[in-house]
């Protein structure tokens, strides 16, 4: 098939949401289907996990090279779990059908494929545990809405739980709140259980095990971009900041995703945090063990997550900082939110987070002792600790965009837009059916943002770049912002194509434009280079 | 056609009571033998169901958050949809059991194709369908308790009062009856009509429907068209209650089709969707505080693993970090 590049919206567009046929047959193309699936996990990114069965194998092979015992050990692995996970129990059992999430799944308003309801999608495994597990579904067998497993069914759940998110905006709206991303990870699980993984999941995993972060970069590296980073910085500014790096003693121990330090634009949001903390003279640290705040393990399954995430916690106590400050990162802070304080804590041997520029004690993290950086700069710019020239970003008509897990697995709503609105005269929200718990994901998150599936994400990505349409043809927004890694990565393609002429950005390149330094040149670009508006040319201040 | 296999199941479950009843003369069976069992059946599955899922661990804190978190002074938070702590969390899951909160969020999504535009349409017909079907039934089933005590008490009185406040009929029509069936009706068409919800729609769903309509229906013949004698009704109630069973005398038909189709729900109840109603209060995701930060969260089977230490890093890499003047621990 083609690249959906060279298609045109009007062409992806003509989307059914009525969906006919019966989703009992389990039966997927492939090969027809080639641009919504991703490549599975290569031999030796799966031996690194220590994953069982590696095998070179395709999607579009007729036999995928299962263990012969495979069915045992999947029914096997869902006993375990059913005990293990009240959500996944609960969830199996409680859903009605009632149809309110059917519409809420940008897969299925972007691909119009019933099986990306998530009603549907939980049916793919709720059809076997019925079967399997229950005493209905052991009597009346399809009557009562059970499915035999078989090896269709294990393709059938590699395309489709490979075709969600984890984004939980259907949990939003559920009468029981059944998150599909609870079972979209325990059926990730059993896949693995026998080797069945995309490769864009497990090969940063094997990564980030060996090197400290997803991308492979080791420490030598680590320290060389981002001493080009700050020169770069330097030329815009004025302004010398020297790396931190794996410096013991810190009060600080920072910790970002690693695409902000080795992908635009991340890493102008990556400057923009550390002239925040030159700004306030903050003693921190940067790992280069600790070196990826972002966590795979959280799409492939719990055990790797907290594999993973140990390094945290470890690294924090070597370094003998006092507290954990995170950047933006949407599932990072999934982790760091929900999983780390229970996986690798306690954090007893650090004290409770305190700003030590307005002196504010962060009590909302007393005990996992980790802030994410808009809380602290909220924080800072409300005791106007900050010299700030929002004028700078004049040229900028930002709206953001509430990443998944920061909206709806912490809540960290209000922080970012007082961040923006202090450092952008023009800031419009986009539809609120769109943002906040509502906030539609930008479809490549999970793992799922690779290039071979770029339909999908296109596809998926249609409500999130309808609304930024919206607000482009409306206000002139021309930049997005975010706080989230792969949204960094993953909005601007979906830009292009939904919503040409809007730039994508983390927040705090944003706050970099408008922060004021002590003996700074004055600026005549932002920190990506480019000319600043002329004074006056937009207008005064519009907050809509 | 699972709506059609459901109806038809439905259908023959109410005449096989007709017929057991009329022509086999089976009322002691149906009238007080099934019950009894059924009765049984639902109390054992319903507790067996409920610790089943008590068993189950809870590893992690993971409330879906549909609002502001509490975290700095001045930012004010969102306690209901954000718990911060036990009594959100408690105020949360009541506005789910209650008032159907999250219900109440639901839009429809409208692609309009030329203008290659994404909309979303407030909808809240399957909110105010579901308000009115649960709490009619509530109401429908707190005025049945009449018939289980000898004295009817003053609140099941008032409650008839004014759920017959409009005073149509002889015996009158309750609002509650209409509402029920009216809700029931509406969930029923959704479903056969909506392309969506025809697509996710199991036998089972249909079955459901299908039963409580049946069981409202009978109740309703029985009460307006066939005038059932209710002091013999109550009699027989009354009397199986307290374990001195007789089937009620002079009664017709109707009052066994209903009273067997309350048997079939109730067996039916602990193994089927309808066991939703413990599932909103059992729910991780809406009766934890998202207190993640501030308390932590034991997981009583943490397994113990560990990542990649430094030290082995530092190994691997030693040359490197050599090079680029990193510091080292083991010099």
């Amino acid at each position: 098939m083609a690249s959906p590049d060279d298609r045109p919206p009007h062409e992806l567009i003509p989307i059914d949401l009525a969906p006919r046929g019966d989703w009992r047959d389990p039966s997927v193309d492939f090969e027809a289907r080639r641009g919504s699936w991703c490549y599975p996990g290569s031999v030796k990114a799966l031996a690194a996990m220590g994953v069982a069965n590696p095998r070179e194998w395709s999607p579009t092979d007729a036999d995928w090279r299962l263990p012969k015992d495979w069915k045992q050990t999947v029914l096997e692995g869902i006993r375990e779990r059913l005990l293990k996970y009240r959500t996944f129990h609960v969830f199996m059992d409680a859903c009605v059908r009632c149809g309110a999430c059917a519409d809420k799944c940008h897969f299925f308003i972007g691909s119009g494929d019933p099986k990306n309801m998530p009603v549907l999608r939980a049916e793919l495994l709720r059809s076997i545990y019925r079967r399997e597990f229950t005493t209905a579904g052991r009597i009346f067998g399809e009557l009562a809405g059970g499915r035999e497993l078989d090896e269709a069914v294990l393709k059938e759940w590699f395309y489709y739980f490979y075709q969600c998110t984890e984004c939980r905006r259907c949990s939003v709206y559920c009468p029981f709140g059944i998150d599909t991303a609870e079972i979209t990870i325990i059926a990730r699980e059993l896949m693995l259980l026998v080797g069945l993984a995309i490769n864009w999941v497990v090969e940063p995993v094997a990564n980030c095990h060996r090197t400290g972060n997803h991308l492979g970069i080791q420490p030598h590296t680590f320290k060389d971009n981002i001493e080009f980073l700050l020169g770069e910085l330097a030329e815009v500014t004025g302004v010398r900041i020297e790396p931190q790096i794996n410096r013991k003693g810190a009060e600080v121990l920072f910790v970002v995703p690693s695409s902000d330090y080795f992908l635009d634009p991340g890493t102008y949001t990556f400057v923009g945090y550390l002239l925040l903390f030159e700004h306030i003279g903050l003693d921190y640290t940067l790992s280069a063990y600790a070196s990826e705040g972002g966590n795979f393990g959280l799409f492939s399954s719990h055990d790797t997550m907290k594999k993973l995430n140990w390094k945290i916690y470890h690294e924090a106590r070597r370094l003998g900082v006092k507290w954990i400050l995170g950047g933006e990162c949407g599932h990072m802070w999934r982790v760091l939110h929900q999983y780390m304080d229970t996986m690798n804590g306690p954090a007893d041997f650090l004290e409770v987070p305190r700003s030590a520029a307005t002196g504010t004690v962060f009590e909302h993290a007393a005990s996992t002792k980790a802030v994410h950086i808009c809380e602290f700069t909220a924080d800072l710019i409300h005791h106007g600790r900050l010299k700030l020239d929002p004028s700078r970003n004049d040229k900028l008509r930002v709206t953001f965009h509430d990443a998944c897990n920061t909206a709806r697995a912490m809540g960290l709503l209000d922080e970012p837009r007082a961040v923006i609105k202090a450092a952008c005269n023009h800031f419009f929200e986009m539809p609120e059916t769109t943002i906040r718990e509502h906030t539609f994901c930008c479809a490549g998150g999970a793992g799922l943002g690779t290039d071979e599936n770029m339909e999908m994400r296109l596809r998926g990505g249609l409500p999130r770049g309808n609304a930024v349409r919206h607000v482009r043809d409306r206000h002139g927004v021309n930049r997005l912002a975010c706080i989230c890694a792969i949204d960094r990565a993953t909005l601007p393609p979906l830009c292009d194509y939904w919503a040409p002429g809007v730039d994508v950005s983390g927040v705090h390149e944003l706050l970099g434009n408008a922060l004021i330094m002590d003996g700074e040149n004055e600026r005549t670009t932002d920190l990506r280079g480019e000319p600043l508006a002329p004074p006056g040319a937009t207008g005064g201040p519009t907050h809509a | 056609m699972g709506a059609v296999i459901s109806l038809v199941a439905v259908a023959g479950l109410a005449l096989a009571a007709m017929i057991a009843v009329g022509v086999g003369g089976l009322h002691f069976l149906v009238g007080v033998v099934v019950p009894g069992g059924a009765f049984v059946v639902c109390v054992v599955g319903l507790v067996c169901r409920v610790t089943s899922w008590g068993r189950s661990a809870v590893p992690f804190r993971v409330p879906t958050t549909c609002g502001q978190q509490r975290s700095l002074a001045f930012i004010r938070h969102d306690e209901l949809d954000n718990p911060s702590g036990a009594l959100g969390a408690i105020g949360r899951v009541a506005g789910e059991a209650l008032l159907f909160r999250s219900l109440f969020r639901n839009h429809r999504v409208e692609l309009d194709r030329g203008r290659e535009k994404v909309s979303y349409v407030a909808s809240k017909y399957l909110w105010a369908a579901a308000m009115a079907f649960h709490w009619s039934m509530l109401v429908i089933l707190l005025r049945h308790f009449r018939f289980f005590v000898d004295r009817v008490p003053a609140w099941v009185e008032l409650l008839q009062r004014w759920d017959g406040f409009f005073a149509v009929g002889l015996p009158v029509v309750y609002l509650t009856t209409v509402l029920f069936i009216g809700a029931g009706l509406f969930l029923l068409l959704r479903r056969l009509l909506d392309p969506k919800l025809r697509a996710i729609s199991l036998p089972a769903d249909y079955f459901a429907l299908y039963l409580l309509l049946g069981i409202a229906a009978s109740g309703v013949l029985m009460r307006h068209v066939e005038k059932v004698d209710v002091v013999q009704v109550k009699a027989a109630i009354v009397g199986w209650a307290s374990l001195e069973a007789v089937p009620p005398v002079g009664v017709g038909v109707w009052y066994f089709v209903h009273v067997f189709l309350v048997s079939v729900l109730l067996a039916y109840l602990p193994f089927s969707k309808l066991l939703h109603a413990p599932g909103v209060f059992l729910s991780p995701t809406r009766n934890l505080a998202n207190s993640n930060r501030r308390v932590r969260h034991v997981n009583p089977s943490n397994p113990p693993l560990e990542g990649r230490s430094y030290a082995e890093w530092e190994g691997e890499f030693r040359d490197r970090l050599l090079a680029a003047g990193l510091p080292l621990d083991r010099e």
